[in-house]
């Protein structure tokens, strides 16, 4: 048995709110690979942060041991100083300067007050082939691939002579090929005595490379698995991950299901940077009316993606397939003819593409459909527009002293209700409702779910992206798993278990290669 | 004392709209003090609005492209070159007034176009698209006058930027000015009571009843008094009704009009006003048609009141117009921002060149003075900003 080199003690983590973290704890032995998985939103990233010191000692409860010595890291650069390197989902690289110079970003080779290029581009050029990166250290990040990118903030992190490596999911941006070398090489570090912990969500990856894995759901450990023992099967993982009870926390709702009104067939979406790389590959999904349809997926599975494509190509580039109103086909090119076509689209994010957030709350409730209070002047009735934006306050319930209150000062329960009313003012046929209930507390979310049954009652479709396995067991009518761009189930209620999609969410392309 | 300090408070929250206010009167009492009287003059009074009425009729097109996110850099250039257009049609083309006017308005609107295009569908931003029309239309404008001066305009032409409307009477008080004071008033009290009493129906947060009173009685004391004093002196200059017409008609615009909540919608959220259906290429590439067009009204009115189209014409003029807006409250970062207070911002820079120049303050000094005044200002705005927020 190796050393423990890393222990996290009844860590607990409090956000104004929400209890993010509970009671956790972990212990790392050194040289090994250690998964930590479960959910989004379980907590995985807020733990790696308090691991890190981007949430300084002392704004959480709990102790870290460092080779069982007490450690207060106040910043990244305490920890880093130790030798633990986050890298973070998001690539931290500076895209217009070259790979040796963002290797060495804040941790210049200096001589004098200058900076020794030749020394620079000759140390990373060493690291850069340790990784096993054969491209010049002075290519610019912009040239080169998210999967080499990723192998570049490796190499930054040992530049910083690193003990322990935490990747929060390295492989959700690559592909196969990329994938697979990402984890080649972490078997090797893991050989020159690195430690490695890894958050991820891909079963197959975490069988494949882990020693251990720790499984986290709602802020607190459920249990540690020796991979290399009995019992530790992917079935356990999944039901570690997902075993909350579902309880009444939604209204009944009876479905009454008409005509088809959506029907998308054969939807392939390309990234918009990375044309070779398929976001939504070959996926068909249809609604209709009065349905509730869910589309389950786990973080990078191209949910969002699917959705904004969709809805006038908003996503991505070389797009390919038909969509279909009520049997016809139609053209979904530019937002104004999907809206026209009587499709709306509700975002996951809703402060950067939802709202005029310095706006008040009438005008952009309004913003969608202006052209049904114009008089005869082509000229907004502004009275109307409040009489609208009343209703809407009125009908959900929508906390404001007045419809002229600027809705950045909004709750995000509240400011979800705007963004609901903009779209139900516009009277679409068809909503896309894309995590609907991020950012909002618990009441609030059952007001949404009310209203989301409400809409389906009035005989429009409803499609529901949710990172919430609960969710969408609690509301939807049948639920399509997407992995990896592809739609790999379509699951009746009756069938639907936590279990049994996370299957379907976690299953992976055949691999073109051992 | 209660209702001393609620007013307290709530003057407090409107202190932005109100200072821009103060300022402007601070600003007029200090110069009327310091030049013994002669700013506030008749002639005078109907100077400062000749004087200043190009940079304020830019201002209302400025703002609407400030407050869609973007700028225009190019607009003193464009005053200089539809001068000279202005010139060779009606001096070398011998083009009739009114058609040579109309002409200056769909080059203006060409002009716009031309911006409009680079910036909407090529997306490259304003700041350079108008940097590079700023060279190109005053190369322009040197080109089509060959560097010379064009001058001795028809008189009708100069009328535009130089007359008054008809006078009756020779002595005294001149009525039709008085008439369209009063009438003024009336509209404004009209409006702003039947908006009070919609308002009421809707149930909706109004302000205060003496807070209403107050404003109405100050906003009809300055248009009498101003109506007052042109009408002692030759009467309602020309430009002030075209001014007139643009403020109001611009102010329907963006309050009212679909346009006009596209553009803020723009400028407060470019992601969500697209993902909402809105058009954003299509309004953006209007916003700038329209900016040239009120750039070329500019040109004539200004080329009319000097009664010449020169190569420099207009150096400067965006600058001016750019200060006038972000003086009158408007965000850099877009979505935030008013015709009226872009107005006011103009003339506080108006008033503040034409009391340096009664006082003989030297132009150095001048610039170091404006430059400042702009600092203070958004200086104000953001020191008001941060500290709702803190609240």
């Amino acid at each position: 048995m190796a050393d423990t080199i890393l222990e996290m003690r009844n860590i607990s983590k409090t956000f104004p709110g929400v209890k993010a973290l509970q009671d956790v704890s972990i212990s790392i032995e050194e040289g090994s690979v250690h998964a930590i998985c479960g959910e989004n939103g379980a907590g995985k990233s807020t733990l790696m942060k308090v691991l890190s010191g981007v949430y300084p000692h002392g704004t959480f409860d709990g102790e870290i041991l460092l080779r069982g010595e007490p450690v207060e890291f106040k910043s990244i650069n305490d920890s880093e100083a130790a030798g633990i390197v986050i890298i973070h989902q998001e690539l931290a690289l500076s895209p217009y300067l070259s790979i040796a110079e963002n290797i060495y970003l804040g941790n210049e080779k200096q001589r004098g007050g200058f900076i020794d290029w030749n020394e620079t581009n000759l140390e990373a050029g060493k690291l850069l082939k340790k990784v096993g990166l054969r491209d010049n250290p002075i290519t610019k990040i912009v040239d080169i691939g998210v999967g080499k990118q990723q192998l570049v903030e490796i190499a930054k992190a040992l530049s910083k002579e690193v003990k322990i490596l935490i990747l929060d999911e390295p492989t959700a941006a690559l592909n196969d090929d990329d994938s697979a070398h990402l984890l080649d090489l972490i078997r090797q570090l893991k050989q020159q005595g690195i430690t490695s912990i890894i958050i991820s969500h891909k079963l197959n990856e975490i069988k494949a490379i882990a020693d251990r894995v720790t499984i986290i759901r709602d802020g607190r450990t459920i249990e540690t698995l020796e991979m290399h023992e009995e019992g530790a099967s992917e079935n356990r993982i999944i039901k570690g991950m997902v075993g909350r009870d579902v309880a009444s926390r939604f209204p009944d709702h009876v479905p009454h299901l008409g005509e088809e009104l959506l029907r998308v067939e054969h939807w392939t979406v390309h990234h918009p940077l990375d044309r070779t790389r398929k976001v939504v590959d070959d996926a068909n999904i249809s609604v209709r009316a009065g349905e509730i349809v869910g589309i389950a997926g786990l973080m990078g599975a191209g949910r969002t993606e699917l959705a904004m494509s969709i809805f006038g190509h908003s996503y991505g580039v070389g797009i390919s397939g038909q969509v279909y109103k009520r049997g016809v086909p139609v053209s979904v090119n530019t937002v104004s003819k999907a809206i026209a076509n009587g499709i709306a689209y509700s975002t996951e994010d809703r402060k950067r593409y939802g709202l005029n957030l310095i706006d008040n709350i009438q005008r952009n409730i309004s913003i969608a459909a202006l052209d049904k209070l114009v008089n005869w002047l082509k000229l907004v009735d502004a009275h109307r527009e409040t009489t609208v934006a009343n209703e809407y306050r009125a009908s959900m319930n929508i906390k404001t002293p007045n419809v002229t209150a600027v809705t950045g000062k909004l709750s995000g329960g509240n400011q979800q209700k705007v963004v609901l009313s903009k779209w139900m003012y516009a009277d679409p046929e068809v909503l896309i409702l894309d995590e609907p209930t991020r950012g909002i507390d618990v009441g609030a979310k059952y007001e949404i779910y009310t209203i989301i049954d409400r809409l389906a009652d009035q005989g429009k479709g409803v499609i529901v992206i949710s990172s919430e396995l609960p969710e969408l067991l609690g509301i939807c009518d049948r639920i399509y798993t997407l992995s990896e761009g592809r739609i790999t189930a379509d699951v009746p209620r009756e069938k639907a278990t936590a279990e049994y999609l996370m299957q379907f969410m976690t299953q992976e392309r055949e691999k073109t290669h051992v | 004392m209660k209702p001393l300090t609620n007013a307290v408070q709530y003057l407090g929250s409107q202190l932005r709209q109100i200072g821009l206010f103060i300022a402007l009167i601070v600003i007029v009492v200090f110069f009327q003090i310091t030049t013994n009287g002669i700013t506030l003059a008749p002639i005078n009074v109907s100077n400062l609005v000749v004087q200043n009425s190009y940079i304020l009729i830019l201002a209302v097109g400025m703002v609407m492209v400030i407050i869609a996110g973007h700028i225009d850099l190019s607009v003193g250039s464009v005053v200089a070159f539809i001068g000279a257009m202005a010139g060779v049609m009606m001096s070398e083309w011998h083009i009739p007034w009114p058609l040579a006017v109309f002409f200056c308005l769909v080059i203006g609107a060409l002009v716009g176009a031309w911006q409009g295009f680079w910036i909407a569908y090529f997306g490259i931003p304003a700041f350079i698209v108008t940097l590079a029309g700023m060279l190109v239309f005053r190369g322009a404008a040197q080109i089509a006058l060959g560097n010379q001066q064009i001058s001795f305009f028809p008189i009708e032409f100069r009328a535009i930027g130089s007359g008054f409307l008809p006078a009756f009477g020779t002595t005294g008080y001149e009525p039709l000015t008085l008439i369209i004071g009063v009438v003024a008033s009336l509209a404004i009290v009209a409006n702003a009571a039947r908006q009070r009493m919609v308002r009421r129906k809707y149930n909706l947060e109004d302000e205060p009843i003496w807070w209403f009173i107050v404003k109405l009685v100050f906003l009809i004391g300055l248009v009498l008094t101003v109506a007052f004093l042109l009408a002692s002196y030759n009467g309602t200059p020309i430009v002030l009704v075209i001014l007139g017409v643009l403020v109001v008609a611009y102010t329907v615009v963006m309050q009212r009009s679909v346009f006009g909540r596209h553009i803020y919608a723009i400028g407060g959220n470019l992601n969500a006003a697209a993902l909402s259906g809105i058009k954003t290429k299509r309004v953006t590439f209007l916003l700038f048609v329209n900016m040239g067009v009120i750039a070329a009204i500019a040109g004539v009115v200004f080329t009319a009141g000097l009664n010449l189209a020169g190569p420099q014409a207009g150096t400067g003029f965006e600058l001016d117009a750019i200060s006038a807006v972000f003086i009158g409250g408007a965000a850099v970062t877009g979505g935030i921002g008013t015709i009226p207070g872009a107005i006011i911002g103009g003339l506080i820079i108006g008033v503040l060149n034409n009391g340096m120049s009664i006082l003989g303050v030297d132009s150095d000094y001048q610039l170091l003075i404006k430059g400042l005044v702009l600092l203070a200002a958004v200086a104000f705005d953001v020191y008001n900003k941060r500290r709702s927020v803190g609240r």
